[in-house]
């Protein structure tokens, strides 16, 4: 049995978590439970749940994060608090950014998970920075519109100039808002790394391509992943541009349909959200 | 004894910070020609002394990581006219850091002016592109004293400290003193160099007979004055100026206005002129000299004499 096939199941599980959570948010902020703007990751959950099972498997347990504003799965898949993110979201001071940082700019300070100050693109000079500082394995999380921003691009080139053991993990889901990849440039992030002379890969977030992906690449190098992904919700709040949307997860809860993960999962999420909604 | 200048002892700080206190400096062209007018010791990356690619948005981005990881970097911007390009990500993240998150990202920044032919962004000081933020400290030390009184401060802090600083002091071995009367016509609030041009137009003045008060503000942000400073504006017969080597839209009209609130007295500005610097000495756009800032009082006492 390969390494991937061992840990399948682990990431369908992260997977499933992920989707329960994003499509409680979504209730939320229908019912107006939630009143602040949201950025929904569910469609993208395969990219956080392979890349925290895989560095899971590979002992690559000290760690720091940095995420942008789309970043619920990842602060999930990664073993973010759920009660504190819940807490957030309803606008507490109990969440796990005080409260102060909503959706966008969620922390989870016991793994090591950086908040986002809302400036597109930030945390790549920011990720490289504390690598240079540290010297820590980093992820550095991006859309692949905020990839475009001149100072990302900076910070992958610092980032291999300084040989950092940092990887950017681009989740290129196409769209900047509602806008497509195809009328802001005509470049691809893992040419441009390349560029750089870092390690680069273009890949699907299929979790089996991935994982593959991620078998290739140095932990103590510099690397980018540019993952295509797709986006199921709107770019803020609840609502769906595309009905007809590929989504992955469909494949997988096909796949395990007997294990009820998915079920389990749900409810799970609506017992602890209930329990934080009675005890802001 | 001789004094120390102000270069000397910006240089011994940074080598401690480097070789004592375990943090790094970080900057564009160091090492280059000067060592940023002589004020950082010869050190090198293995050092501590971080040479950055020439992307300044990144590099104060670059600056807020390693602050985060506990580096506490002296972050050095040799022009403040670059703060256009630097700033962004210091001010929106390392000034926020501790407030949204509770996670301290403390930086020293070290924005150095000058001017005199050095055209439209490199010229003057700039601090008041980080004022109007929340979560900063910013200081323009122009004195031995004030410098060492500074960095100590933000050792023990966990902000984000700015530092207006300007090459034209770095020779300055002299610790000023307030000049404070009891029953004064005039008070001045000078900022950054402007200081050493208001000695000399106190000087001038005082020639004239005028009773002129003289308050040196290096603290800008949050603003400290004390209850004699307040007390010499209370008293002063035509009221006061503040003077800055920034434009006057930002901390020189916020102070006059602090200033005026809490003493009920007129206060009026001075700095650089509402136009941009050219090269050349004609159109050059330089801070308020001695003999200008001698012209404005003069014309503020005689608009009030009636």
């Amino acid at each position: 049995m390969t390494d991937y096939k061992k840990n399948e199941i682990n990431i369908f599980n992260k997977a499933c978590l992920c989707r329960a959570f994003e499509k409680k948010v979504y209730k939320a902020v229908k019912n107006k439970e939630i009143t602040i703007p949201v950025y929904l990751s569910a469609g993208q959950e395969y990219i956080a749940s392979t890349i925290a099972t895989y560095l899971d498997f590979k002992k690559q347990n000290e760690k720091q994060i940095f995420i942008q504003h789309r970043g619920h799965s990842t602060y999930l898949a990664f073993g973010g608090k759920l009660e504190l993110l819940i807490y957030e979201l309803l606008g507490s001071t109990k969440g796990c950014a005080n409260g102060m940082g909503g959706s966008a700019s969620i922390q989870g300070k016991d793994i090591n998970l950086f908040g986002h100050d809302g400036l597109m693109g930030s945390q790549g000079p920011i990720a490289t920075g504390a690598c240079f500082g540290n010297k820590i394995f980093t992820l550095c999380f991006a859309g692949d519109a905020a990839a475009e921003e001149d100072y990302f691009l900076a910070s992958i080139g610092w980032a291999v100039t300084k040989s950092l053991p940092i990887w950017f993990i681009v989740e290129d889901n196409n769209l900047s808002i509602l806008t497509e990849k195809k009328f802001r440039r005509n470049w691809e992030m893992n040419n441009v790394a390349k560029g750089f002379g870092m390690q680069s890969f273009n890949v699907d977030d299929d979790p089996k391509a991935l994982w593959e992906t991620l078998e290739r690449a140095s932990l103590n190098q510099p690397a980018l992943f540019n993952i295509n992904t797709k986006r199921l919700f709107w770019h803020a709040g609840a609502g769906i541009d595309n009905e007809k949307e590929f989504d992955r997860h469909a494949i997988y809860i096909d796949k395990y349909k007997n294990s009820k993960k998915q079920e389990l999962a749900d409810q799970m999420i609506e017992e602890i959200w209930e329990k934080c909604s009675k005890n802001l | 004894m001789q004094q120390k200048s102000l270069r000397q002892t910006i240089k011994e700080i940074v080598y401690d910070h480097l070789k004592t206190n375990n943090g790094i400096a970080m900057g564009q062209c160091l090492s280059a020609v000067g060592w940023v007018g002589g004020t950082l010791p010869e050190l090198y990356e293995e050092d501590g002394m971080i040479e950055l690619s020439m992307a300044d948005v990144a590099g104060g981005g670059f600056a807020v990581g390693s602050a985060l990881a506990g580096k506490r970097p002296i972050y050095i911007i040799r022009y403040q006219g670059f703060n256009w390009f630097n700033a962004p990500i210091i001010i929106n993240y390392a000034a926020k850091s501790k407030e949204i998150w509770g996670i301290p990202c403390p930086i020293f920044v070290r924005s150095i002016a000058m001017e005199g032919g050095i055209g439209p962004v490199a010229g003057s000081s700039h601090h008041s592109i980080y004022y109007r933020m929340p979560g900063i400290k910013i200081f323009s030390p122009m004195t031995p004293n004030e410098y060492s009184t500074v960095y100590k401060e933000f050792m023990a802090k966990e902000e984000v400290f700015y530092i207006s600083e300007h090459r034209k002091s770095f020779d300055n071995q002299e610790n000023f003193e307030n000049i404070i009367n009891e029953k004064a016509d005039f008070t001045i609030f000078a900022i950054s160099i402007t200081r050493f041009s208001a000695i000399k137009a106190h000087e001038a003045l005082s020639k004239l007979g005028y009773v002129i008060n003289l308050i040196h503000l290096w603290r800008l942000k949050p603003l400290i004055l004390n209850e004699e400073e307040l007390t010499s504006l209370k008293n002063s017969k035509y009221g006061g100026l503040v003077l800055d080597d920034d434009y006057v839209d930002g901390i020189a009209k916020a102070i006059a206005y602090e200033l005026m609130c809490n003493t009920k007295n007129n206060v009026s500005v001075l700095g650089l002129k509402n136009k941009t610097a050219g090269f050349d000495k004609k159109v050059d756009n330089l801070p308020p000299s001695s003999e200008e800032i001698k012209k404005e009082i003069l014309r503020i006492i005689n608009l009030n004499k009636g």
